[in-house]
């Protein structure tokens, strides 16, 4: 079995608790533990604390890491943006020893130091990379027989000097992991496109930051998808709570769930339904749901 | 048609402000090609939103022009620009380094400043709420996460964190001037 630290950020815990289930459930089936990461807080989120104040931004990430740390662990993330702050603090953390210095004189003083002996991971790039489709495949129980829009989002796969992923603009390593479930990722324009959450702009400007969403919506409508699947709660948030506040603002309807990838991972490894919290979301179809279980069957009492 | 740029607007210690951000004077590499904004979703939205053009003021020092243009906070980091660029720019992580210096400067949206005082207060951008505890015990988990929520002196480290840095003076409230 291998082992993880579990870093839950935000919205998963305190919005989709859901996701936080699935994964460890999904994950323990798949042979990885996780453990909790106790004490930890927001990552801080990239775009906003980055732009604050550099040095806080990575003496909070830091203070992350040095948890896992002093648990002997890497880091496991279900959050594009925790993935985002946590990878590329560390990165500078290990590369920076002027940063290093400045930070882990604030670190010791609440009894941290930063050493960068660990790892963080993003849970879609740690199933590619370490467990891979083909035995995601066998521990599959109810292959998903869904179209689905699948979105990468931006901080997995980018800065791609960080990352490391291949092609940031026809990535193919997420869709072998839809696939794995039975599910089938369906093509769609701008696919690569943001979910417009980012960057601190749903909280600062959230008009044009909808007018992002209803751009992605109206493409994975076309493609006529059964649902979303994302890698992020934020994107999750954005396109979840977001198609309430498009109704209300711009008057659109699109009525498309929103899964997180472990919610479907979930799905596919019949895990009943209400520990996976999809029908916590504030988008539910239950055109959507009676298709969901017709392909389970009995699972999802 | 645009105002004329005058050179007295220039403020070149700005300009060196932002080069000290790693890579920050590939700016200067900029032949104007305009891959970066012609891709940039936000542009589509709000035309306003020039990352080309702030970058290009950046480099002239125009800093009183950059820093309360209110399209300053409308990038969301999707990094499509500065993954095109053929110059090797850093366009997202200069526009990020020109935030932090309106910040510097008192600049700041309301709205930023609220999710900065709830992770000064809770340790979260997003905190636990009375629905979510329910949402947690409905999944099959503990209403309260293994997070600063859950441990007091945990939440205690992040707090003194936050003080030592300087981010609790950064972002605290200002007193209204007339």
């Amino acid at each position: 079995m291998s082992k993880l630290s579990f870093f839950l950020g935000c919205i998963a815990p305190n919005r989709y608790p859901g996701i936080e289930a699935a994964t460890i459930k999904t994950l323990e089936k798949l042979g990885t533990e996780l453990v909790d990461l106790e004490g930890a807080s927001c990552c801080p989120a990239p775009g906003v604390f980055r732009s604050f104040d550099k040095i806080t931004w990575l003496a909070l990430a830091s203070r992350n890491v040095t948890l896992s740390e002093e648990m002997g662990l890497d880091i496991l993330t279900v959050c594009n943006g925790c993935f985002g702050s946590l990878v590329d603090a560390n990165n500078i953390m290990k590369e920076d020893p002027e940063l290093k210095e400045e930070v882990n004189k604030i670190l010791k003083e609440i009894g941290h130091e930063f050493k960068g002996t660990i790892e963080v991971r993003h849970i879609i790039e740690y199933l590619s990379r370490e467990v891979g489709p083909e035995k995601i495949k066998a521990a599959v129980t109810i292959p998903m027989d869904l179209n689905v829009a699948l979105h990468y989002g931006c901080h997995l796969v980018k800065p791609s000097k960080e990352r490391h992923l291949g092609s940031v603009e026809n990535p193919r390593f997420f869709d072998e992991l839809v696939e794995a479930t039975g599910a089938t990722s369906v093509d769609y324009e701008d696919k690569m496109a943001c979910c417009g959450a980012g960057g601190g702009a749903r909280t600062a400007v959230l008009e044009p930051s909808l007018q992002m969403a209803v751009n992605k919506l109206e493409h994975m409508k076309a493609a006529g998808v059964d649902c979303i699947i994302d890698a992020c709660p934020f994107c999750h948030l954005q396109f979840d709570v977001g198609q309430t506040e498009i109704k209300k603002k711009f008057d659109k309807v699109y009525d498309l769930p929103v899964l997180h990838y472990s919610q479907l991972l979930g799905l596919a490894m019949g895990l009943p339904l209400n520990e996976l919290g999809i029908n916590q979301n504030l988008i539910i179809n239950e055109e959507f749901n009676k298709k969901i279980e017709r392909i389970r069957g009995g699972a999802n009492e | 048609m645009s105002d004329i740029i005058k050179t007295s607007d220039f403020d070149m210690e700005f300009r060196d402000e932002v080069f000290k951000e790693p890579d920050a004077d590939k700016i200067t590499l900029c032949f104007n090609c305009t891959g970066c904004t012609s891709g940039c979703p936000m542009a589509e939205q709000e035309p306003e939103y020039n990352i080309r053009k702030f970058l290009r003021m950046a480099n002239l020092g125009m800093k009183d022009a950059l820093l309360n243009s209110p399209y300053l906070w409308y990038c969301t980091t999707c990094y499509k620009c500065q993954e095109r660029c053929p110059q090797g720019v850093k366009n997202v992580d200069t526009l990020l380094k020109i935030r932090t210096i309106a910040i510097q400067n008192g600049i700041m949206l309301d709205n930023h400043r609220k999710v900065s005082q709830l992770v000064i207060k809770l340790g979260h951008a997003v905190p636990i709420n009375d629905d979510a505890k329910e949402k947690r015990k409905d999944v099959g988990l503990d209403d309260t996460p293994p997070t600063v929520h859950k441990f007091e002196d945990a939440l205690g480290e992040v707090q003194k964190l936050l003080k030592i840095s300087g981010f609790n003076e950064l972002v605290a409230e200002k007193e209204e001037t007339s």
